[in-house]
């Protein structure tokens, strides 16, 4: 991926929709929803996330379009035609599984030979697509070896590799790195992606790790409460939530709450619980007097008042705690009556390392600080 | 601080803190450990000891001992050594007077009889012969009265005939092969080797339809149970939990309890048989013979082996995520060819340690041929029971038995070669 997070290869998406979910419900039990009213389309190309907290309704989700559950009411689309009725081994959808699920008892060879045969594919033909699919996971000494010979990153890359193999034009992966370690993690992630895009295949990945979605994702779905509270661009996810649970979730997330004062010009004056005024950017708060909860991310706030715009208002802070991180400085602060405000400031040579008790006065630019529903 | 905890190298061989060879110094850590491991295991060790290997090891040694015939006649049997049977004549005098004098000291110690029962295994009549002789010997003195041929066949006319001394001869070695050559329908003889009579051939066919038998038993055993351990594992736990107390319900009735209602339900006028009458299928005179034959014995086990094919069944199907399936569905396969590519063999192991069981168990019942199997479905255990329990014969008994355990442990072998006993899982 580019810097600006779009794909290298655009030009292979259309705007026609490849996979398309309509008004999908599903329940287990007659009484509760676990997906309400799920509504998604996916141009060919994309690599889709779907972010949320367990019990969110993504991987059921997955499953469904897997066919491996049937959705209660709605229709799910591959291609433009519905696949509600279709079994899951005739809609030629690769899967990533998070425990790899590679058959024990074959060698690596049989496990990506295994969708080939099925297909009925000629015997030389499946050796040479076998040895293609882990020359791009990079695995084709590996070839004989069985699953439990393998340590857990090198398992993961065969699992993708035999999702690949068949050539299928939608991968879905089921939280297929959360088994690894951190490190490996970072490597895979990178590796998915590149492949993803380098073969231009439609890939919908489930996480409920954050910065996995961030950094994989053309597009990230973050689900709640079986629905999708926001469809947007890592970027634009994480700048600008729609709604306070976006906010929450994604990245680390200061929250005050307060009542809208008025709004001017689009900067919206909040009057926080604890009576100190600030200025926000009204996101979904329409009217004085309407309450709010502000969010601001810990890097944008600003020490030193000089470098506000004018008129701006600050707060007064104390600070709690002061932790070197490394790369960054992570200060806690008492702010407005909440002990858990958080700033984060980049270890650069002239940055000052504040310490418990000194007093301290924040600011922020308006639009850095949204007014989300309370 | 860190030259005492680190390893010193010294020619090549790994050296602890204090200068010991790492390697024993390894070894005295461990040795504790192991001297507390064995006395966990000492109460069982020596219980199985006393209990189970010593008696039966003494039962096995039955099979090949012989020595009541060197012991009960040891003159006899020494200068009888010297005779040549080949030549078709009597032995000479100093036999039969060696012979008698001691016959006068195990008519005393009453060893005759158990001498004659000995020999009556291998060659009929013996027995009265002994017992009759013994009576009218006791009037001879062994100093005086001889010479003792004429007078011994005066006595009964069995002393006079070649083949008893031939049989004295050739059972006189303090350890035989008889016994093993009795379990498998043969015979030893003076010429060393022949098989019985047609009419008294028995045990190997006995042999043989118990291995028949109990791989009939174990593969219905097989599938029965696994369409059953594969509902349990794959069924929410509530409904695993009922399941299972259902599988292992049998368990908990009595092995009597359950055989015997397995005859009610199969005689004649049992339940199938009237049911079937009932309803018409059968007319009332051509009722089913379903117990006392093979068919009874083989339902009647299969029900009562079934828990031990089901539970190894289980608890390996147990460990085979669902994903695999979900797994091999996405990669394009059916619903049969998932099952039998990709969930078939991850059971295989399960499916082997069943039939180990069953077949191990099933190879030596007793209890349920004996009741329901009437005379053409019993097992060589019901022979063994009836050579430890009425002929006493438990030298044979013991044969057959070692001859059991050599067919399993064979048959074990053959397996582990085959499957490979590492694929073998109970749990």
């Amino acid at each position: 991926m580019s810097p600006t997070g779009e794909p290298l290869l655009a030009d292979t998406k259309s705007d026609t929709a490849f996979v398309e979910f309509e008004r999908v419900q599903k329940s287990y039990d007659g009484v509760n929803l676990v997906v309400k009213d799920l509504n998604l389309s996916m141009p060919q190309g994309e690599f889709l996330t779907m972010l949320g907290p367990s019990g969110s309704g993504k991987t059921t989700c997955l499953m469904m379009l897997a066919g491996f559950e049937t959705a209660t009411h709605g229709d799910i689309r591959l291609g433009g035609v519905s696949i509600n009725n279709i079994p899951p081994h005739k809609r030629g959808i690769g899967m990533v599984f998070q425990n790899y699920a590679l058959f024990p008892h074959m060698t690596v060879a049989e496990n990506l030979s295994f969708p080939l045969e099925v297909r009925k594919i000629g015997k030389s033909e499946r050796e040479e697509k076998v040895m293609r699919a882990l020359g791009m996971v990079q695995m084709q000494d590996f070839a004989g070896r069985r699953p439990s010979q393998l340590s857990g990153g090198q398992q993961q890359r065969i699992a993708l590799s035999r999702a690949l193999v068949f050539e299928p034009e939608l991968v879905l992966m089921d939280e297929p790195l959360g088994a690894l370690d951190k490190q490996l993690r970072e490597t895979l992630q990178f590796e998915i992606t590149n492949l993803a895009h380098q073969l231009g295949i439609t890939t919908v990945y489930v996480t409920h790790d954050q910065t996995e979605a961030l950094t994989m994702s053309d597009r990230v779905a973050v689900f709640d409460d079986g629905r999708i509270q926001q469809l947007a661009p890592p970027d634009k996810l994480y700048e600008e939530p729609e709604n306070s649970f976006v906010a929450q979730f994604i990245g680390e997330n200061n929250t005050l709450e307060g009542v809208v004062k008025e709004i001017n010009n689009g900067v919206a004056l909040i009057q926080l619980d604890g009576g100190d005024l600030i200025d926000a950017k009204p996101v979904n708060v329409t009217k004085p007097g309407e309450r709010t909860r502000v969010s601001i991310r810990p890097e944008r706030v600003e020490m030193d008042p000089s470098r506000l715009q004018e008129g701006a208002h600050t707060l007064k802070a104390e600070v709690l705690e002061f932790v070197y991180m490394g790369d960054i400085f992570r200060t806690r602060l008492r702010v407005a009556g909440t002990d858990e405000f958080i700033i984060k400031t980049r270890n650069a040579p002239d940055q000052v390392r504040l310490k418990p008790g000194e007093q301290i006065e924040i600011g922020w630019m308006a639009e850095d600080c949204r007014a989300l529903d309370a | 601080m860190s030259a005492l905890t680190e390893n010193s190298t010294d020619n090549g061989v790994m050296m602890a803190a204090d200068g010991t060879p790492l390697k024993r110094s390894l070894a005295r850590a461990l040795r504790r450990q192991k001297l507390r491991a064995l006395m966990l295991i000492a109460p069982l060790l020596i219980f199985v000891l006393l209990t189970f290997i010593f008696p039966i090891g003494s039962m096995l040694f039955r099979s090949v001992e012989n020595d009541i015939v060197a012991n009960t006649l040891p003159e006899t049997v020494a200068v009888l050594g010297r005779w040549d049977a080949s030549k078709g004549e009597l032995p000479d005098e100093e036999v039969y007077a060696a012979f008698v004098r001691d016959m006068v000291v195990a008519v005393e110690a009453k060893q005759h009889t158990r001498l004659g029962t000995r020999l009556n295994y291998e060659s009929t009549g013996m027995s009265s012969m002994f017992r009759q002789s013994g009576r009218k010997m006791k009037k001879i003195d062994p100093e005086t009265d001889g010479p003792f041929k004429e007078k011994l066949i005066d006595i009964h006319k069995g002393w006079g005939d070649i083949e008893t001394w031939k049989t004295l001869q050739t059972h006189s070695g303090l350890y035989t092969s008889g016994y093993f050559l009795n379990a498998v329908d043969a015979q030893k003889t003076h010429e060393g080797f022949a098989w019985q009579p047609e009419e008294k051939q028995i045990l190997l066919k006995l042999f043989w339809r118990t291995l028949v038998m109990s791989m009939v038993i174990t593969g219905s055993c097989i599938a029965l149970g696994y369409p059953i351990a594969w509902l349990l594992a794959n069924v929410s736990a509530r409904n695993a939990n009922l399941l299972l107390i259902l599988v292992l319900l049998p368990f908990w009735t009595s092995l009597l309890v359950r055989t015997s209602a397995w005859k009610v339900m199969l005689q004649q006028n049992g339940v199938i048989n009237e049911v079937l009458v009932w309803i018409g299928l059968v007319p009332d005179a051509e009722r089913l013979i379903l117990i006392n034959n093979q068919f009874g014995t083989i339902v009647a086990m299969t029900h009562i082996l079934l828990p031990f094919m089901i539970l190894p069944m289980y608890s390996v199907m147990q460990t085979i995520q669902p994903s695999y399936l979900r797994a091999a569905k996405s990669l394009g396969a059916t619903n049969w060819t998932a099952f039998w590519r990709v969930y078939f063999p991850q059971s295989v192991p399960g499916i082997g340690a069943g039939s180990i069981l069953v077949f191990i168990l099933s190879i030596g019942y007793y209890i349920t041929p004996e009741i329901v199997g009437g005379t053409k479905g019993v097992f060589i255990s019901n022979r063994i029971a009836y050579h430890i329990s009425s002929s006493l014969n438990w030298g044979l008994a013991a044969a057959l038995g070692t001859i059991l355990l050599i067919v399993v442990l064979a048959l074990y072998w053959a397996y582990d070669r085959i499957v490979g006993i590492d694929n073998v899982k109970l749990g």
